[in-house]
């Protein structure tokens, strides 16, 4: 059973990381999380995305959000990539398999993946 | 909406939204009905928005911010033959204890009900999202319960975020240990 005792110990191992945490995040990374979003199938992505950034050993420099309605309902679900100096990047129709595709490639990889983005002549 | 889960993600995304320091989920279930109640103790509504939540499209719109949420889950709760209530209280119409209450009532062996899917699932999204507020949970079945409350996990934890990673991962193992050992059929 997963005891308070154990939670206890995550506390203890945490603690010091968690000075370390504040004041990073070079990149943000957020889902649309309103009615549109979720019925798009928004919270498997969002899961795949804080699964996949910290196997992929992420945490400190990716925070993984969740925000309201983008406005583009049709193209839910969508998550957006903001990073310092650079111009954001909307993925559209996502799924957690492109998700996890998106950390590998994108947030760690640092390339865009052009195919999953939303094109100008879609809007 | 595929699963009821989605569809108390969604409600519950308008308790935080109304600023809730504490937002209740409580699943009742028999053999034939469930239960679904999902209490804050945010802003509230006035009367006319309440109106307006349930019923969008009949709204002048001057109140906005209204959208599908509400009248989904009523839909979900009615086609099974169920019931839908939503009640509220604003801060302004009482600054000392407001909140709004949504409840929705199911018939389960209708050919419509829609399966409550991966409520763990939401719950650990709802706590990776909003850290920082608090969520209760409890879900009743033939006397077996299952239960999380963030502000005893809170205090355990001292100061260290509940959305860390192996927090929420905790949060989720804990939760479906919880299920397989109290409702070992499901």
């Amino acid at each position: 059973m997963k005891s308070l005792a154990e939670l206890q110990a995550i506390k203890d191992r945490m603690k010091d990381k968690v000075v370390l945490r504040e004041g990073t995040g070079d990149m943000r990374v957020v889902v649309g999380m309103a009615t549109c979003g979720i019925a798009a199938g928004a919270r498997p992505v969002l899961n795949a995305l804080v699964e996949e950034v910290n196997k992929a050993g992420l945490s400190e420099k990716v925070t993984v959000s969740q925000t309201g309605c983008i406005g583009i309902c049709q193209f839910e679900p969508v998550v957006e990539v903001f990073e310092a100096g650079k111009e954001k990047v909307t993925y559209v129709k996502m799924t957690a398999e492109k998700a996890k595709e998106v950390v590998e490639k994108h947030l760690k990889g640092g390339r865009v993946i052009a195919e999953y983005t939303l094109k100008d002549e879609n809007l | 909406m595929k699963e009821l889960s989605l569809n108390i993600l969604d409600i519950t995304e308008n308790s935080v939204k109304a600023g809730a320091g504490l937002t209740e989920i409580i699943l009742e279930e028999t053999d034939d009905n469930l239960k679904i109640t999902i209490r804050d103790d945010g802003c509230g509504m006035d009367p006319e928005t309440v109106k307006a939540v349930t019923d969008p499209f009949y709204t002048t719109r001057t109140t906005r911010k209204v959208g599908m949420g509400v009248p989904l889950l009523k839909l979900a709760a009615e086609q099974t033959g169920g019931s839908f209530k939503i009640s509220s209280v604003s801060e302004k119409d009482s600054p000392a204890d407001h909140g709004t209450e949504v409840t929705a009532q199911f018939n389960k062996n209708h050919l419509d009900f829609t399966p409550l899917g991966d409520i763990v699932s939401t719950i650990t999204t709802l706590i990776q999202g909003h850290p920082d507020t608090d969520f209760l949970y409890s879900h009743t079945y033939a006397g077996a319960c299952v239960s999380l409350d963030t502000r005893e996990i809170r205090e355990v934890l001292e100061g260290v975020p509940l959305d860390t990673y192996e927090v929420i991962k905790w949060i989720g193992e804990n939760l479906n240990e919880q299920y397989s050992e109290n409702f070992p059929d499901q």
